[in-house]
């Protein structure tokens, strides 16, 4: 069987996902994992999530977004909201779980939509800038936010809680600044593998299409795909709402893994990091988000050794890597070091293959 | 009265940006790179300042000169350190690179001189001018920022109009290999954007905490975010447009606290933003450039 | 010969092959390094209560998670040095950033480490997140300075120093309702922060039961916390005697700096987040002249206990100590008390402890720093109980009233 070589790369990183999965299952029933890392698998999952749904918009779309927090809070406050709502309705944790990451998806993809028909009339810095400002917006008004449920279904206010009007035995959900507090926590690590998966699976497959095709052609060159007829608005529109719905269930996972979350957490220096994940791990490279967001969500953690100076550290760290990633003579300086410890292994198996082909031709 | 009272304090307070806005947009205009970590020079500057005024005792008008030197040579070091290694790189591993400089700045900053908040003392040795029987109140830091941004916008445009340097720094703004082929010698020219705009940014600090007397790790980030949408909002690379961005954010944002919300002003002062740019995505004194098919 | 394509290391790409080799040994590295420092906890001191911390370090909170780092540490070397037990206690404080995500993360970075007791979050956002769990999985836990009245609410293990949120506003009406203070009141509140909006609404309500009348409420946020000329100009229009400032001293510093340039000399009123503002490096004492403000800590105190505590915190960090670090140094003391009051030993887990120390919690009674020299006690609930001090400031010192 032949695979085309797109999907055989899929293929890899499903496998990838899928192996490191069930390596880290076994461990833990083991009981060889640390409470620290223990408590960072839910996490983990979420930022691959929101790595990848960005890497769509950035790599994929070919358009630089600074407000994908903006979506992942939209997610994580619907996600809390529709889990504490449910509690008494449903008593399967996990199929409140799945409803709330369905939830935060369809609402922060409708506001996708209503964000992506002005900002994606823009372009460069100017759409970075427009989604920034979105991201900012978001922020501020979910701080005056005010969610309360009682027998008489859902409250909302913008004031203060008492406006909410509670009836007796009624509970404020969203308490605007203070955020959703009290959230029981039912995110699973098992359930935020298979939302990697469905991410993988749903960005393979568009990208794989005819409509991935078409958005890969506007990215490369946009005036080309106008005038061979492909439906510019459309397309982009599909890209970012597919994007910002896949953080949306990312944030509903990464919400419902704490008890409590709060608006502010869900800032521009947010949006930066989840950037930092999709540029180190490579543009486009979707294996690379996974892998990149997986190392950056732990190095902080491991770095808590060298306390005080950790954040200093993660800076350096970052600095680095980028200019050896993408400076050339850097490229060549560590490929040389490298090479040069290499190189009795490489004439080992250069000998080696020459006796082979010699015997093959001798044959 | 209380109408004048805002608009003085929003032309006050949008004087800062501007000044912060023309740093981003120099730098921008030049190296076509966000400079994220500029915020960050800024609360340098301010430290420096601090530093030289509280512990040193020299006279203010040193601690500026003092605070303009230190930024310029870190300007210049992050420049060659952590920039020019990725010429020619994606634009986007740039922008990594500069956030995490900002980092790198804001937690240096922290582990040298702490993370309580300092009180700055103005540079300003001047009172209040009271007015209208105390109904208008102008402060004298509002007059130095507001006379300092309108000096240093004629100074850059002259600059970049009749100094061989400046017209080096348009050529490399318009086309860096065209540049290079004339014989301009296009990294040192973006040596020298960035020394500028760190010295501009060091003016921005100690303007900042003079008017606005409080000084912590953290400082320079949001008014570095507010200035950099100002430069947008302006039309980036334009030095006329980034005073203007700048003024306008200011006056927007005192303007929605005073008369819509304060809780809701940052979200007004973006929303103007936004619809700005979908009028005239250029930006308001940008250029138009079209597009080559 | 073998065609280039199957055998990168002889193609032309070897050199960005090797680069991709070695990227991705760094990474495998780093994990493997991950794995060995996340699991490899060492052997432990079997001889120890291990105390840990939580609070910010770095970012925009880390002034109040360093000040309770540094008294908690204070404290504790004075109960080691006491000797009064057979053991000691070890102490050890991990960063959260002012983040919900982070303290979570140094949370299970503590259990590692077999943390008995927590002391902490500093700040109350991340303490909602970790307190929660300090519930389900039974770890003592006191808080020096989280205080709002969700953190300990139906936690019997989870106790404060701190006065609550709601408390605060109260006491701040009633005081100055009583004294007839002012009868227009103005409130500038930060509205993205708990603390903030927890004291300001339990105020207004107050405020409305004794008929004070609020004339100006306005708002910021950390983003905003530069520009203060609306607020002020707002209460100034509106005729108000009196600004309440249910927000901590940074910004209160810029409020009374900007209200002097604005002309307007009203009484400002701050509640437990005032008390640091004449230690603020710089700060022109002359601005705060007549603030009132309700704090259990003054570092201006003539008490023996206080003035020995100031002193070696200046002597340890070069800074006056604020109520933070006071707190947190009563909590060490709290826990001192307890772990002798319920005769726990090292040798016990986490969860054992928990119950004898919430149980011994209501029992004790301590002489700490905040207080106003009233004894310090908690009840079931785990609400502390102390008096609130009323104090002026003049000529730049606290007064008491």
């Amino acid at each position: 069987m032949k695979l085309k070589k797109t999907t055989k790369q899929s293929f890899i990183t499903i496998l990838m996902v899928v192996v490191l999965y069930i390596a880290i299952s076994v461990a833990k029933s083991g009981g060889l994992l640390t409470y620290s890392l223990k408590g960072q698998l839910v996490p983990i999952c979420a930022y691959i999530i929101l790595a990848l749904s960005l890497n769509l918009t950035v790599g994929i779309l070919g358009e630089l977004s600074l407000g994908h927090a903006g979506f992942m809070s939209i997610g994580a406050f619907t996600g809390a909201v529709v889990s504490m709502s449910l509690t008494g309705e449903i008593a399967s944790s996990l199929a409140r779980l799945v409803i709330a990451i369905v939830c935060g998806a369809i609402l922060a993809g409708i506001f996708g939509f209503i964000i992506g028909l002005p900002v994606l009339r823009l372009k460069g810095d100017y759409l970075a800038i427009v989604t920034l400002a979105f991201g900012e917006i978001i922020k501020t008004i979910i701080n005056c936010v005010y969610i309360g449920k009682d027998s008489n279904g859902l409250r909302f206010s913008l004031e203060n809680a008492e406006a909410l009007g509670l009836a007796e035995g009624g509970k404020a959900i969203i308490k605007g600044p203070m955020g959703a507090v009290n959230i029981s926590p039912i995110s699973t690590f098992t359930v935020g593998f298979v939302l990697i998966l469905i991410t993988l699976a749903i960005i393979f497959t568009l990208v794989d299409s005819r409509a991935g095709r078409a958005i890969m052609a506007i990215r490369d060159n946009r005036i080309a795909a106008e005038s061979v007829g492909i439906p510019i608005t459309k397309y982009k529109m599909m890209a970012f709402v597919i994007s910002a719905a896949l953080a949306g269930a990312g944030g509903a996972l990464y919400a419902l893994n704490y008890s409590t979350i709060v608006p502010t957490q869900f800032n521009y220096n947010t949006s930066i990091l989840i950037l930092v994940y999709v540029v180190l791990g490579g543009i486009g490279n979707m294996r690379g988000s996974v892998i990149s967001a997986t190392i950056l969500v732990l190095l902080p953690e491991l770095l808590r050794a060298v306390e005080k100076y950790r954040m200093l550290v993660y800076a350096v760290v970052l600095i680095v890597v980028m200019i050896i990633t993408n400076n050339k003579k850097a490229k060549l300086f560590i490929a040389n070091i490298f090479a040069k410890i290499t190189s009795p292994i490489r004439k080992r198996i250069k000998m080696k293959h020459a006796h082979e082909t010699d015997e093959k031709e001798e044959a | 009265m209380t109408f004048l009272n805002h608009l003085i304090n929003g032309i006050s307070l949008g004087s800062v940006y501007a000044i912060i806005a023309l740093g981003y947009t120099m730098v921008y205009g030049i190296a076509k790179m966000l400079n994220f970590a500029h915020g960050d020079v800024i609360m340098v500057g301010g430290f420096v300042s601090f530093l030289t005024v509280s512990s040193a005792g020299v006279p203010a008008i040193v601690s500026v000169l003092i605070s303009m030197a230190v930024c310029t040579v870190l300007g210049v070091l992050i420049e060659r350190l952590a920039y020019k290694p990725l010429r020619g790189a994606p634009s986007l591993a740039v922008l990594i690179t500069a956030i995490g400089v900002s980092y790198f700045l804001q937690n240096a900053a922290q582990l040298l001189w702490g993370s309580d908040s300092k009180v700055f003392t103005s540079v300003v040795p001047f009172n209040s001018i009271s007015l209208a029987g105390g109904k208008l109140v102008i402060t004298p830091e509002s007059i130095v920022t507001v006379s300092a941004c309108i000096v240093i916008m004629v100074a850059l445009t002259l600059f970049t109009a009749k100094t061989k340097m400046g017209k080096a720094m348009r050529a490399v703004s318009e086309d860096k290999g065209a540049a290079q082929l004339m014989g301009i010698n296009v990294n040192s020219t973006i040596s020298v954007t960035f020394a500028i705009g760190s010295a501009l940014a060091a003016i921005a600090g100690i303007l900042l905490c003079s008017a606005y007397p409080t000084l912590s790790p953290t400082t320079g980030s949001m008014p570095g975010i507010k200035a950099f949408t100002a430069a947008v909002f302006g039309g980036i690379g334009s030095i006329p447009g980034a005073m203007l961005g700048g003024i306008l954010l200011g006056i927007i944002e005192i303007f929605s606290k005073a008369y819509i919300s304060t809780e809701l002003s940052d979200a007004i002062v973006f929303a103007v933003l936004i619809l700005v740019l979908l009028v005239k995505p250029e930006g308001l004194l940008g250029r138009h450039v079209r597009e080559k098919v | 010969m073998l065609p280039c394509d199957t055998f990168p290391y002889f193609g032309i790409n070897l050199k960005e092959y090797i680069m991709k080799k070695v990227l991705s040994l760094v990474l495998a590295a780093v994990m493997l390094m991950g794995i060995i420092t996340l699991s490899g906890c060492g052997a432990k001191d079997s001889n120890t209560i291990r105390i840990g911390g939580i609070g910010p370090l770095t970012g925009g909170a880390a002034a109040y998670g360093n000040a309770v780092k540094n008294g908690a540490e204070i404290a504790l070397e004075e109960i080691n040095a006491l000797d009064e037990l057979s053991f000691d206690f070890e102490f050890k404080f991990e960063d959260d950033e002012h983040s919900p995500e982070k303290a979570d993360n140094a949370y299970n970075a503590l259990r590692d480490w077999e943390m008995h007791i927590l002391l902490g979050t500093v700040t109350t956002t991340p303490c909602l997140a970790v307190a929660p769990k300090t519930f389900a999985e039974r770890v003592f836990t006191i808080t020096p300075s989280a205080s709002s009245p969700e953190v300990i609410e139906g936690k019997d293990n989870v106790f404060q120093v701190c006065f609550s949120d709601p408390g605060q506003g109260t006491a701040s009406a009633k005081y100055i309702a009583e004294n007839a203070m002012a009868t227009k009141i103005a409130v500038i509140y930060k509205n993205d922060d708990a603390y903030s909006t927890g004291i300001y609404e339990a105020f207004k309500a107050e405020a409305e039961r004794l008929d004070l009348e609020i004339v100006s409420t306005t708002t910021f946020t950390t983003d905003t916390a530069s520009d203060f000329s609306v607020q002020i100009g707002d209460a100034k229009a509106n005729g108000a005697e009196l600004v309440f400032l249910p927000i901590y001293y940074e910004p209160a510093s810029l409020i009374l700096s900007q209200a002097k340039s604005a002309d307007y000399a009203p009484v400002f009123f701050g509640v437990d987040g005032m008390d640091g503002i004449l230690s603020l490096k710089g700060f022109d004492k002359s601005l705060a002249e007549g603030v009132h403000l309700l704090t259990p800590f003054s570092a201006d105190s003539e008490d023996a206990k206080i003035k020995s505590f100031v002193t070696k915190y200046q002597e340890k960090h070069g800074e006056i100590p604020n109520q933070f670090a006071a707190d947190a140094y009563d909590a060490m003391y709290a826990i001192y008390e307890a772990v002798k009051k319920s005769g726990v030993t090292p040798d016990m887990s986490a969860e054992d402890m928990c119950d004898k120390l919430s149980e011994a919690m209501t029992q004790i009674q301590i002489n700490g720093l905040t207080g106003a020299g009233s004894a310090l006690t908690w009840n079931e609930k785990g609400e502390v109980s102390k008096a609130p001090m009323a104090v002026v400031i003049k000529d730049g010192v606290y007064v008491g009233k």
